[in-house]
């Protein structure tokens, strides 16, 4: 049993959990898949805003994934750092946004 | 900032020149404790072993391995200290050989092939043959590296020489990365003088491709939507225009296989090209239909098995006892670097085969 929680080596171990719930394994890598390919946006529209979630979500699995997906699409570390900014920027803004019912609240109690 | 190193791994004397060595971490670790199927067993789980030679299409000659650059990946190990350089005599019979060759594809390649002396006169004789498509794999760098290059391209065109040039990416900063500071600016300044005569243009006849092999340990991604965005870059950024790219996947040997290890990337490498492993590219993997003739005249089954010395299992070893009809149907010796022509959508010296 390992004693760290996350271990690179699992992410290739990915699709193993179907082995515990074939159908609907099944139907999750078929949604993914088909997220992911070439739509109203591109495929490499998607990495880079698959890039950016992951770090939201700070999965280290995912960033794995697409750090790599995105070289081989070409996509160049400039590229990939400002999609990340654009996660940051919505998640502090995310709690930012919040001091306005900080202030609310405080008004109500206080003003 | 770039890493490129200045000397090949012969001049270093690094433990990595040998091609025994390479063939030694290519089969032990990962491969011998079962971790990773070997080459020659995922092919049999889909009846494709022993592979066999199918009817000759491509021959490919290596001219030398001296060339000005000092790429960071270079499966050939090249570089301005390699001095192995094809002879006019073996040129000669190579000559021979392209007479009778039922072959539609010459492709002449290196180092930089245009560095060996009798490059020129080679390229005369050999168009005499008529081979349907003559193609000369240029580094671009050479065309501006010395005034007696300068003509390169005008003697290119003369000889309707179908030009396979390298680029790793449209920007700067990961070109001169792989290939060496200045690389970039010199081959943009080469592609333009290219499609100032015309090569590339679109309806031109004098054909230029370029090859994309990635800046590291990971795979190249869709050859088309690769080939878009070059196109679309090089265009709006440098009026550059090429006809199609072939996108390569780095194979584990020689200096890539050295940055691999060197980089901690081996492992995991690997295992990027077993999971990606297509079993339909195998058909079409170029060793199939091509041969690959060695600067002092040997025979192999790819450029790959060249640098690895794996010689051709036939009777047939040099080119001075050519015999198409005897070759064909031969065995094509294999190792785990294979593994890097059946990864995705496949890869060899024209791009994808699957």
């Amino acid at each position: 049993m390992s004693k760290t929680y996350y271990d690179p080596a699992d992410l290739r171990k990915f699709g193993k959990i179907n082995d515990w719930s074939e159908e609907l394994g099944n139907k999750f890598f078929d949604y993914y898949g088909k997220v992911f390919e070439e739509g109203a946006l591109t495929a490499r529209e998607k990495s880079l805003i698959a890039l950016a979630v992951a770090h939201t979500e700070q999965c280290p699995y995912c960033i794995d994934a697409y750090s790599k997906d995105g070289l081989e699409r070409g996509i160049t570390k400039e590229e990939m750092m400002e999609a990340i900014h654009v996660g940051a920027a919505i998640k502090s803004g995310a709690t930012l946004v919040h001091g306005v019912q900080m202030m609310n609240k405080v008004n109500k109690l206080d003003g | 900032m770039t890493k490129v190193k200045t000397q090949s791994l012969h001049k270093r004397e690094s433990l990595l020149a040998q091609s025994k060595r390479q063939l030694e971490i290519l089969s032990n670790g990962i491969f011998q404790n079962g971790e990773l199927p070997k080459f020659k067993d995922k092919i049999a789980d889909t009846n494709q072993f022993p592979l066999k030679a199918k009817k000759l299409e491509i021959l490919q000659i290596n001219v030398g391995y001296m060339c000005n650059q000092v790429c960071e990946h270079c499966h050939v190990d090249a570089g301005p200290d390699r001095k192995e350089i094809m002879t006019k005599e073996t040129m000669i019979q190579c000559l021979e050989v392209i007479k009778n060759t039922e072959a539609h594809t010459l492709d002449l390649t290196g180092g930089a092939p245009e560095m060996n002396p009798n490059f020129r006169w080679f390229v005369e004789e050999a168009s005499k043959a008529g081979i349907k498509d003559f193609i000369v794999r240029s580094n671009l760098t050479i065309i501006r590296a010395n005034k007696k290059y300068y003509d390169l391209p005008e003697f290119f065109k003369k000889h309707n020489v179908h030009v396979v040039s390298s680029m790793p990416h449209w920007t700067r900063g990961k070109t001169d990365k792989q290939r060496g500071d200045g690389v970039f600016d010199k081959s943009i300044k080469a592609l333009q003088e290219l499609n100032d005569i015309g090569y590339g243009m679109p309806n031109s006849s004098l054909r230029l491709d370029l090859v994309y092999n990635p800046s590291g340990a990971f795979l190249p991604g869709n050859q088309a939507s690769m080939e878009k965005d070059f196109k679309k870059a090089l265009l709006e950024d440098f009026g550059i225009q090429f006809h199609n790219l072939f996108a390569i996947t780095n194979l584990p040997i020689s200096r890539f296989l050295d940055y691999l290890i060197a980089s901690e990337n081996y492992e995991d490498y690997m295992y990027q090209l077993v999971d990606a492993y297509n079993p339909d590219a195998v058909a079409n993997v170029m060793c199939t239909n091509t041969l690959s003739i060695s600067w002092d005249g040997y025979l192999y089954d790819c450029d790959f098995n060249q640098m690895l010395e794996l010689p051709v299992n036939s009777k047939v070893k040099h080119i001075s006892q050519y015999n198409e009809e005897l070759l064909e149907g031969r065995n094509i010796i294999i190792s785990q670097h294979c593994y890097g022509c059946t990864a995705g959508a496949g890869s060899s010296c024209q791009g994808t085969v699957a």
